[in-house]
């Protein structure tokens, strides 16, 4: 029994002892710990579904304007969008890392992982302002100043609905992760976790995982369409 | 606490394949594979995001519960995308003797066929 589990079976004065992190209804860490993991992937099920029907209403509208599709991917920035993967999957790798350092109970390498994957993610929002400057300065952002050459301008403005509807809905996903790691680095600094319990680290780093996952598609499906001019 | 602790070596294996795949799918986006290009960058995307759920997400270590759940995401994805694809990639396919509108341009029927291409769309490759 560890010193924490001591204090907290003394202060309920009952002899039960159990770590101070375990809830009353679960019976050890690890079906806590269990519980949770599932509980954290069953929400990413219904991220998938929420990104899905964006996917799928890209799909639709891909097939039916294939050249507008092509046109309005030219028009991203792939040195931009291929940097930001980068950024992105580096950030991954220092989750990983950070998830790591709390289950060998590296408190300081902990901290620094996660500090270094914010700010990784703020990279990567810092870059896609840049291109959102971009798409502004433009018109290419769809609505009443929409403006674009050529015949396929119609089209052209979903493909551009579509990109700041998928890119913005990440972006967003980016900027709940960043508050939620700074959380988690906080109660990591206050060493909050140890070997035996380190559940909020790696069910954060699932989210960020998934929000990583996400841009993976999203970086061919906005940026890399007909780049070999196939139509043109 | 029980649970997999994966070498770092690991994920920094995981983290070049991931850098290489990137660079692999912007590579090719630029040879014209004519209507391969599609497939190519998608089957690159799915492996990426499986190798980042297997290992950074500890998908592969987790219980049988965690991995049925993982599945029911894509299982569900897959119904989602393919039941509707099927469905509007096939309108227009086998409505009238010989011809095939192309996917999306609307069913078409003898009486209608004059005015069934919606406003602005695009001729049929």
């Amino acid at each position: 029994m560890s010193d924490a589990a001591a204090a907290h079976a003394g202060a309920h004065g009952s002899g039960h002892a159990h770590h101070p992190a375990q809830q009353h209804h679960f019976d050890s860490l690890e079906q806590q710990h269990e519980a949770a993991t599932l509980g954290m992937w069953l929400f990413l099920v219904t991220e998938v579904l929420f990104f899905g029907g964006l996917f799928l209403a890209y799909m639709l509208y891909r097939v039916w304007y294939p050249a507008a599709w092509a046109e309005g991917s030219n028009e991203l920035d792939v040195q931009l969008g291929a940097i930001n993967t980068a950024v992105l999957i580096a950030s991954s790798l220092t989750m990983a890392l950070a998830v790591r350092g709390a289950q060998t109970g590296l408190r300081r390498a902990t901290v620094n992982w996660l500090l270094l994957t914010m700010v990784l993610g703020l990279t990567f929002l810092v870059i896609k302002y840049f291109e959102y400057y971009e798409k502004f300065e433009h018109h290419h952002v769809p609505g009443p100043n929409f403006v674009f050459e050529g015949t396929n301008a119609g089209p052209v403005q979903i493909y551009f609905s579509l990109y700041f509807l998928m890119t913005g809905l990440h972006a967003t996903h980016m900027l709940i992760g960043f508050v939620l790691l700074s959380v988690i680095a906080w109660m990591a600094h206050k060493g909050r976790f140890s070997p035996e319990w380190y559940t909020p680290v790696e069910i954060s780093g699932l989210y960020w995982h998934f929000v990583d996952i996400v841009w993976i598609f999203l970086f061919p499906l906005l940026y890399l369409v007909d780049r070999a001019h196939h139509f043109a | 606490m029980a649970g997999h602790i994966s070498p770092k070596s690991t994920y920094y294996a995981i983290f070049a394949a991931l850098m290489v795949g990137t660079a692999v799918t912007v590579a090719v986006a630029f040879v014209n594979l004519g209507p391969f290009n599609f497939p190519v960058a998608i089957g690159i995307a799915i492996t990426k995001a499986t190798l980042v759920i297997l290992f950074f997400m500890h998908a592969k270590y987790s219980s049988q519960l965690t991995k049925l759940f993982v599945g029911m995401a894509f299982f569900f994805l897959i119904i989602l995308l393919g039941l509707s694809l099927t469905d509007y990639m096939s309108r227009g396919m086998q409505t009238y003797p010989g011809g095939s509108g192309g996917a999306g341009y609307g069913v078409r029927t003898e009486a209608s066929s004059e005015a069934a291409a919606p406003e602005g769309a695009e001729p049929a490759h």
